[in-house]
């Protein structure tokens, strides 16, 4: 059977390419200094759902909740082979937490009609937290399946799938709908195709369109600014070049439960913890060498 | 995370000086194409941008998707089984992400689902992509064999095939060499015979097909029994699937990803491409300047990957106490081989460039798109015939440089590494092996010496020479400028005494040094034309002209002394032939 798939996109820091002072002296991250990148987990979410599309047919609609500038990784999401790309973007949507978020991402998919998947990478390498992904099923009552491997087996209504558990593996079926987490080791993202790339490096988005009229006019010239929007918003529309955007509104959430009223997280302390330790022993296996090791373990007070 | 574009500086730059916009007013007949396909470019900028984007992610696909296969690729090699060649793994992963990438129609027209781009930036590509993997190289770099079909072939043909190209779901092979006849390919024997319906049908055996187990493609046959030579044989296209034979893949020295193939044909259903006793003479021919621009982009890409091995190695590998690049020794072959690398690759790029120049015109006059205005065809016409000229002498250089360079290059990143280098632990002898092949295949370098050396004697050369000298060189260019201009009567006596000599004998016999010092001076200007741009490549251009100022001297010296001895006195330089 053809599924319809939503992967969910998250638009993060690179953290793993510092350049220059990723920490500001509040502790905050300096978002400035990093260049922000689609999540990497999440471009294996975007694989497994194109995948599944190759082989079963259906859709891959790719959303993301962010500001103006993460229509870049709707635009990477289009290039790569996703059908259709949602920006859920809305000022009184920021400073929300995991729950708030999860919130927000289950009145978005609600809004959307026959999904059969949500796909999610585990988690971002911004928070690390791994929890938008099973709140989300919480809030739309889908059953989850997390840190998925392989998708083995598709029936009409039932996925068979591997779960990657660190010190080994389990095998699950589960039906539809379904939400499912999905880990590194699932597939190598395809590249951007050419001509998708070609094409779709003039897709826009309202916020982004707004953004460029506001600086081509300057901020009071409001009409002016109506006059570009609509123009540039009919000319992409006209070629499938406008990114679809959504706000809280739109998508009828209610917000007690969005923004910063609808996160409890509070951030108690932030401690920068600086790694040291920087090489390796590796230690014979021996009875003699593991004792020798549990020794020194314990005179260094690691364990005991 | 490696991009083998965007870390490349020597591509990069050389992407950002050269007018790229007149290769895409080659390629888009006034951007007409912009009103019917989705991913066309509206304008010259647009395209060359465009270029920079689909090279960025060739980079990556290379750097990343590529290069981490390619030592399995090497190790494993294809086998056959039930009359088909099984890939290792790596290699279909690789062909899938470049068919789903839309990189196999890298220059056929938009229609097909091509990409429509130019040579030069399909070389780049190549070399690219060769960089992760040589073998993957020959069947990327094979499109080729769509561009012979896309030019010569009927609609039909066009229609059905090269759709098929574009998706990736069929790869071809240009299926030319026999036993008896390699670099004399007017030797080629397999038949063609037409039945009364008109069917031909295939007869024969082929040999050294890479790629031979491709699911298209385009054999070489004589249709003319009576006739020997060229003018006997005919192109013709068949699928692998009716009824050829795979009976052989040979195993050999490197790029272990290329099948190549022996290929038996019985009774093979196959078609006429373009017209008959054209096969050879027009259609393969054709064929050539694109095949060695190929070959010489893969050669760059061998020798950029051996050399990054190499400069690594020589940063970090410490011995008497230091990183053994700081022993001159060491640092000279460092040196040496990044500068080979960028004067083979400023001399490839330079023939791409005018290759897409001269098939632009090509593309009009058969299309007969041109001006009403008499003078201004009459320009074109001689443009073309001087494109012509300039490409026959270019493409052999590129061919033969590059595949040279490349062997040098890899033989010295192994020295560098030493027996690290030797040992199977590093990448560097697989690259030693992968460069082997470049020196023959497409030609031999023999072979491209005399397809060049006519150009240089018949005066190509030097017109290019004066060319270059006319332009403006200011401050530390002129005085490079000079020592170029200075070294050109030398070169000329040197042609000037060869031409003296009776027959094409001597010619050949000193051809080498003859396109060498030819090709020395070439890029001696091409190196000191891209030093108007930075000072890093003025530093590249001193170094490389004060050198080849010697070795011009040295081989003008060789090319007139009247030196026969390899003819005359064969038998006792060469030695008996061993006996039993």
């Amino acid at each position: 059977m053809a599924f319809n798939s939503v992967v969910l996109a998250k638009q993060v820091p690179d953290t793993k390419n510092i350049t220059g002072q990723a920490m500001l002296d509040d502790g905050t991250v300096n978002r400035a200094a990093l260049p922000a990148i689609f999540n990497p987990e999440d471009l294996n979410a975007l694989e497994s759902a194109l995948a599944l599309r190759d082989r079963c047919g259906g859709t891959v609609t790719v959303m993301t909740m962010g500001p103006p500038s993460a229509c870049e990784i709707l635009r990477n999401s289009l290039c790569r082979g996703a059908d259709r790309g949602i920006l859920l973007t809305d000022r009184r949507a920021a400073a929300s937490d995991t729950l708030a978020t999860s919130y927000i991402l289950s009145c978005a998919v609600r809004k959307l009609s026959d999904v059969h998947l949500v796909f999610c990478g585990r988690q971002a390498i911004d928070g690390d937290t791994a929890q938008v992904g099973p709140q989300l099923a919480e809030k739309l009552n889908f059953p989850q399946v997390t840190y998925v491997e392989e998708i083995l087996d598709v029936s009409d209504s039932t996925l068979r799938l591997r779960r990657n558990l660190g010190d080994g593996y389990e095998l699950v079926e589960a039906p539809t709908p379904l939400l499912i987490t999905v880990v590194d080791t699932a597939n190598t993202p395809r590249p951007p195709a050419a001509r998708r790339m070609l094409k779709y490096k003039r897709a826009r988005g309202k916020a982004e369109l707004s953004k460029e009229a506001t600086e081509k006019f300057g901020k009071g010239a409001t009409a002016d600014i109506e006059k570009y929007m609509a123009q540039r918003c009919e000319q992409l529309s006209a070629k499938g070049l406008l990114i679809e955007q959504w706000d809280l509104d739109d998508i009828e959430a209610d917000l007690t439960w969005c923004g910063r009223s609808g996160s409890p997280t509070k951030v108690h302390r932030i401690q920068s913890v600086v790694l040291t330790g920087n090489e390796h022993k590796q230690i014979e296996p021996t009875p003699q060498a593991i004792s020798q090791m549990v020794h020194e373990l314990i005179e260094d007070h690691t364990i005991g | 995370m490696a991009n083998f574009f965007t870390d490349n500086q020597d591509i990069v730059f050389l992407f950002e000086h050269l007018d790229l916009a007149r290769s895409a007013e080659a390629m888009e007949d006034s951007y007409a194409d912009a009103q019917h396909f989705d991913y066309a470019p509206a304008d010259a900028a647009e395209a060359v941008e465009d270029y920079r984007r689909v090279l960025e992610m060739v980079g990556e696909v290379a750097g990343d998707f590529i290069a981490p296969r390619a030592e399995d690729i090497d190790r494993t090699g294809n086998r056959i089984e039930n009359n088909r060649c099984v890939r290792p793994v790596g290699m279909d992963e690789c062909l899938d992400v470049l068919g789903k990438a839309d990189l196999m129609g890298f220059t056929l027209p938009r229609k097909y689902g091509g990409l429509n781009f130019p040579s030069i930036i399909y070389t780049m590509a190549t070399e690219i992509v060769s960089r992760g993997d040589a073998g993957l190289m020959n069947i990327f770099g094979l499109q080729g064999i769509a561009e012979t079909i896309n030019a010569f072939a009927s609609d039909e043909i066009k229609d059905e095939y090269l759709p098929k190209f574009c998706e990736g779901e069929v790869t071809g092979a240009m299926v030319l060499t026999e036993p008896d006849a390699g670099s004399d390919l007017q030797a080629v024997k397999l038949k063609a015979t037409q039945d009364e319906k008109g069917q031909w049908w295939l007869n024969g055996v082929k040999r050294f097909i890479t790629n031979g187990c491709g699911e298209v493609l385009l054999v070489l046959a004589r249709s003319e029994p009576d006739r020997a030579g060229g003018l006997g044989l005919s192109l013709f296209i068949c699928n692998f699937s009716d009824g050829v034979k795979l009976r052989r893949l040979e195993d050999k020295l490197g790029i272990h990803g290329s099948p190549t193939c022996e290929l038996q044909f019985d009774d093979v259903p196959a078609r006429l491409i373009g017209e008959r006793q054209r096969g050879l003479v027009t259609y393969v021919m054709a064929l050539m300047n694109g095949a060695r621009v190929g070959i010489a982009a893969q050669s760059l890409g061998i020798a950029q990957a051996a050399y990054q091995v190499a400069r690594a190695y020589g940063a970090t590998r410490r011995q008497f106490e230091v990183a053994i690049e700081k022993l001159p020794a060491v640092a000279d072959l460092l040196a040496e081989s990044n500068i080979d690398i960028q004067a083979a690759r400023a001399m490839a790029y330079e023939a791409a460039y005018h290759v897409d120049l001269e098939n632009s015109l090509l593309k009009k006059f058969e299309a007969g798109q041109l001006p009403d205005d008499k003078a201004l065809v009459k320009q074109m016409r001689q443009e073309s015939r001087r494109l012509k000229r300039l490409n026959a002498m270019l493409t052999p250089m590129a061919k033969y440089i590059c595949s040279e360079m490349c062997n040098r290059v890899s033989y010295n990143a192994i020295q560098v590494l030493g027996g690290s280098g030797y040992m199977r632990d590093y990448p560097v002898e697989r690259h030693y092996r992968d460069a082997r092949i470049t020196t023959i295949y497409e030609g031999t370098s023999q072979l491209q010496v005399v397809a060049a050396v006519r150009g240089v004697m018949s005066g190509t050369a030097q017109k290019s020479f004066n060319n270059f000298a006319a332009r403006e060189y200011e401050g530390p260019l002129a005085g490079l400028a000079e020592k170029l201009a200075g070294i050109v009567p030398v070169f000329e006596e040197a042609i000037a005494y060869v031409k003296e000599q009776s027959g094409t004998e001597y010619m050949d016999l000193h051809g080498r040094q003859i396109v060498d010092a030819a090709i020395d001076i070439y890029t001696g200007y091409l190196l000191l034309n891209q030093a108007r741009h930075s000072d890093e490549k003025l530093t590249v251009a001193s170094r490389y002209i004060n050198r080849i100022v010697s070795r011009v001297k040295y081989n003008c010296e060789l090319i007139a002394s009247g030196d026969r001895s390899s003819l005359d006195c064969f038998e006792t330089l060469a030695g008996p032939v061993p006996t039993e």
